[in-house]
C-alpha cells in the first residue's frame, strides 16, 4: 500500500549487535555509584559539621541542614549498597554491552574535545569541528555536506546568539581576528 | 467572573505583532524538538531558554510555554508514523496509532492525535484560568511555616507515591536539596560546601544541570539504541479532519475521563507519562471491544493524548498559584521566572497580573495556533527524520554548550554540565529518577528559607509547623505520605482478608 514517495526510511548500518558480550552488570554500576555517594556525603557531612550544625538562638546555623541532608544521603546509599550486596539484584542485568560501550564514546569523546576546544578557540569554531568531524567520520557523510552544513550551523548560530538575541560566546582568535 | 475579564486583558497584552511571532516560533522550534530524538520537553526548554533572557518576560513565558505545547504535539507524530515514541508520554500512543498509521490510516490518527491533546489542554486550562486565582489568594494568607509545610509536602508526595525504589527517589532528593545549598547560605551569608572553589561560590546554577541531565544524557542514551527506522508519511486533508471531529461527540466519556485523569495527575507530582498510561488502559477497561485496543482503534489514541496534555498542562497550576512546580518541563519553566527577575509564588498573580494573564491567554491562543499549525505541516516534521542522526547529535551538543553558557557567562558551566551529562545517564540506566533531583535543586533554597524564617519567627520550636488548622493538617498530610509505602501493604493484607474466599484475584 505504502509506495516509494510516502515511505521513510533510515538505516544505521553501525547499530550495535544485540549480542554483544556485557561489558559490566547493572549491580556493579549500583555498588560503585552507592558508594560514590557514600563518599560524596561523607564530604559534604564532614564540611558542614565543620561550619557549623548547632542550633543558635535565631534558628540553625548554617550547616544544620545539609549535614542532616548529608545523613539521609548516605542512609539511602547505603541501604542501596547493602541490598545490592545482599541480593545480588541486577547481577544477571546487563548496564552495557561492549558494542553500546563503543557507541557511547564516539558521543562522548567528541563532546569532551568540543569542551576542551571552547576553551581555546571559542565555542563557533569548536562546533564547526564537532560537527564537520562528527558527520564526516561517525556519519560517513561526504566531506563537502559536512563542512557545509557545520559551517552554515556556526554562522546561523553565531548571528542568532551574539547579533540578534546579545547573548554572548566565548570567542577564540578567528572572531578576534574579524574584529568581535 | 473576575478571572473572565483578567482573562480577556491577557488576550489584550498577547495580540501584537511581536508575541504572535514569538509564539509561532516557539510552536515549530517545540515540535522540532518533540519529533527529534534525543531531545524532549524539559530539555528542549531548558537548552532554549537562554534565547529569552534579553526578551520582556511575557515574551519570554509566551515562547517558552509554546516550545512546551509543540513538543508534546511532536511527540505523537513520531509515535504514530514511526511507531518511535518521542517523549515517554507518547509511548501509550504507539500502542494503537501505529497500527492505524501501517493500515493507511496515518491522517486520521494523527488528526484525533492532535484534536485530542488540543482538548485535554484545553479542559486544564480552563481548570487554571478559573482554579489558579483562587488558590493563589488564599496562599497569600501564607507564612513561611505554611509554605515550608507546602513544600514538605511535595517532596514527601514524590517519596511516598513515586513507583521508583524509594531508597533511589530519596538518594535523588537529597542530593538536589545538597547540590542547592552549594554557595552562600542566603540567611545567614556563610559560605558552605564550596571547599575554596571561586565557582561553587555562585552555587550550582539550576538550569545548567537541567541541561546536563537531560539534555547531554539524552544523546548518550539514545546513541546506545539501534537508530534505524522505517515509517509512513502522511499528509491530513480537510475532509479527514472533518471526518474525525464529526466522529468526536461519541467519544465524550472517554474524552473526559482522560482529561479529569490528566488535570489529576498533572497538579500532583505523576506526570504525563503515568497519565498517558493510566488513560489508555482505564478506556481499555471500560470498553465493551477489549480486544480491539492495540489493533488499530481510534480510542486508544484519543484516551492517552488527551491525558497526557491535560497532565502537561495542568502540572503549570501549582507553579503559577504556589511557586511549585507540578512536572519537570514546570520546573524550568520556574528557573526561567527566576532569571527573568519574577518571583515565583501566590504574589505573581497580584505583582505581575499582565505577565500570568498573558501566559494563561497563551496557553488558549498557543494550543489553537498549535493545532492548525500541526495538521498543516504534519509532512515537513516527517521528513526531518531524513537528517540522520550523526549530524543532528553534534547539533544538539553544541545548543546544550551554549545554553549552559549562557546562563551566568561561565566556562565552568560547560564543564559542570558535561559531568551532569555523565551523572543523568548512569542515573537512568540504574533506576535512581531525576524528577526528584529537580525539583529539590530548584525548591531547595527556598524550602530552606522558608524553615529557617518560620524558626526564627517561632523562636526555635519546631512546634509551629502543627500551630494552626492549615499548616498542621499540611504537615501530617506530608508525614502520613511519607511512610505511606511502609504501611500501604499492611493495608492490602487487610482488605485480602475481607475478601470472600475462592474469589479470584482482581489484577
Amino acid at each position: 500500500m505504502a509506495t516509494p514517495e510516502t515511505e521513510i526510511v533510515v538505516e544505521d548500518p553501525t547499530a550495535p549487535a544485540s549480542d554483544s558480550p556485557s561489558v559490566v552488570s547493572t549491580r556493579t554500576v549500583d555498588i560503585v555509584v552507592s558508594l560514590l555517594l557514600l563518599a560524596l556525603a561523607a564530604l559534604l557531612c564532614f564540611d558542614n559539621w565543620r561550619t557549623g550544625i548547632a542550633w543558635a538562638p535565631d534558628g540553625p546555623q548554617a550547616g544544620y541542614f545539609p549535614f542532616y541532608l548529608g545523613l539521609i544521603l548516605a542512609a539511602a546509599s547505603l541501604y542501596g549498597l547493602i541490598t545490592a550486596l545482599v541480593t545480588g539484584a541486577g547481577a544477571a542485568q546487563t548496564f552495557l554491552t561492549r558494542d553500546q560501550f563503543l557507541r557511547v564514546m564516539q558521543v562522548f569523546i567528541p563532546t569532551l574535545l568540543f569542551c576542551l576546544l571552547t576553551q581555546w578557540l571559542g565555542l563557533y569554531v569548536a562546533s564547526f569541528f564537532l560537527i564537520a568531524g562528527f558527520m564526516r567520520i561517525i556519519g560517513r557523510i561526504a566531506l563537502w555536506k559536512s563542512m557545509l552544513t557545520a559551517l552554515l550551523f556556526a554562522i546561523i548560530m553565531f548571528v542568532t546568539f551574539d547579533i540578534a538575541f546579545d547573548v554572548i560566546m566565548p570567542k577564540g582568535p578567528l572572531e578576534a581576528a574579524f574584529g568581535y | 467572573m473576575e478571572a473572565f475579564g483578567l482573562l480577556l486583558h491577557g488576550f489584550a497584552v498577547l495580540l501584537t505583532w511581536k508575541t504572535l511571532a514569538v509564539m509561532m516560533v516557539g510552536l515549530v522550534l517545540g515540535i522540532f524538538v518533540g519529533v527529534l530524538p534525543g531531545l524532549g520537553g524539559p530539555n528542549g526548554v531548558a537548552i532554549l531558554l537562554p534565547l529569552t533572557f534579553t526578551m520582556d518576560p511575557t515574551s519570554a513565558i509566551v515562547m517558552l510555554s509554546c516550545i512546551y505545547w509543540g513538543a508534546l504535539f511532536g511527540g505523537a507524530i513520531t509515535s504514530i508514523l514511526f511507531n518511535i515514541p518521542g517523549e515517554a508520554w507518547s509511548v501509550a500512543t504507539t500502542f494503537d496509532g501505529y497500527p492505524m498509521a501501517q493500515q493507511g490510516q496515518a491522517a486520521e490518527a494523527l488528526t484525533a492525535a492532535f484534536t485530542s491533546s488540543f482538548i485535554g489542554s484545553l479542559v486544564a486550562v480552563l481548570l487554571i484560568t478559573f482554579l489558579a486565582p483562587g488558590i493563589a489568594s488564599f496562599a497569600l494568607q501564607f507564612g513561611p511555616p505554611e509554605f515550608f509545610a507546602v513544600y514538605l509536602l511535595t517532596f514527601c508526595s514524590f517519596v511516598g507515591l513515586g513507583r521508583e525504589d524509594k531508597h533511589k527517589t530519596v538518594i535523588s532528593m537529597t542530593l538536589g536539596l545538597l547540590l542547592a545549598g552549594i554557595g552562600m547560605d542566603t540567611v545567614s551569608g556563610t559560605l558552605r560546601m564550596t571547599f575554596g572553589w571561586n565557582e561553587l561560590l555562585r552555587g550550582i546554577n539550576f538550569l545548567v544541570a537541567v541541561i546536563g541531565l537531560f539534555g547531554i544524557s539524552e544523546i548518550l542514551l539514545t546513541m546506545e539504541e539501534r537508530l534505524a527506522l522505517r515509517g509512513h508519511t502522511a499528509s491530513i486533508s480537510l475532509r479527514v479532519v472533518l471526518k474525525v471531529w464529526k466522529d468526536l461527540p461519541r467519544y465524550w466519556v472517554t474524552l473526559l475521563r482522560s482529561s479529569v485523569i490528566g488535570c489529576w495527575l498533572g497538579i500532583t507530582p505523576g506526570g504525563a507519562i503515568a497519565a498517558s498510561f493510566m488513560g489508555y488502559n482505564l478506556a481499555k477497561r471500560f470498553s465493551k471491544d477489549k480486544d480491539s485496543f492495540g489493533k488499530g482503534r481510534i480510542e486508544g489514541v484519543f484516551a492517552p493524548e488527551t491525558a497526557a496534555h491535560a497532565s502537561g498542562t495542568s502540572a503549570l497550576l501549582p507553579m503559577l498559584a504556589l511557586g511549585i512546580p507540578g512536572s519537570g518541563t514546570a520546573a524550568i519553566l520556574l528557573g526561567g521566572l527566576m532569571v527573568w527577575g519574577l518571583n515565583p509564588g501566590p504574589l505573581l498573580f497580584v505583582e505581575h497580573k499582565d505577565f500570568v494573564w498573558g501566559l494563561i491567554a497563551s496557553m488558549y491562543l498557543g494550543n489553537v495556533v498549535g493545532l492548525v499549525l500541526v495538521l498543516t505541516t504534519v509532512p515537513v516534521f516527517a521528513a526531518v527524520l531524513r537528517v540522520p542522526f550523526s549530524a543532528i547529535a553534534p547539533m544538539i551538543v553544541v545548543s546544550c554548550a551554549i545554553g549552559a553558557y549562557a546562563i551566568q557567562n561561565a566556562m565552568f558551566d560547560i564543564w559542570l554540565m558535561l559531568a551532569f551529562g555523565v551523572v543523568g545517564y548512569v542515573f537512568k540506566k540504574i533506576g535512581i529518577p531525576l524528577a526528584p533531583f529537580t525539583l529539590a535543586l530548584v525548591l531547595g533554597s527556598r524550602a530552606e528559607d522558608a524553615f529557617r524564617l518560620a524558626m526564627i519567627g517561632a523562636g526555635g520550636d519546631l512546634r509551629v509547623f502543627w500551630s494552626n488548622g492549615l499548616v498542621g493538617s499540611i504537615t501530617t498530610l506530608a508525614l502520613i505520605l511519607l511512610v505511606w509505602p511502609l504501611f500501604g501493604p499492611l493495608f492490602q493484607r487487610a482488605k485480602r482478608l475481607w475478601r470472600p474466599v475462592g474469589g479470584s484475584p482482581v489484577a
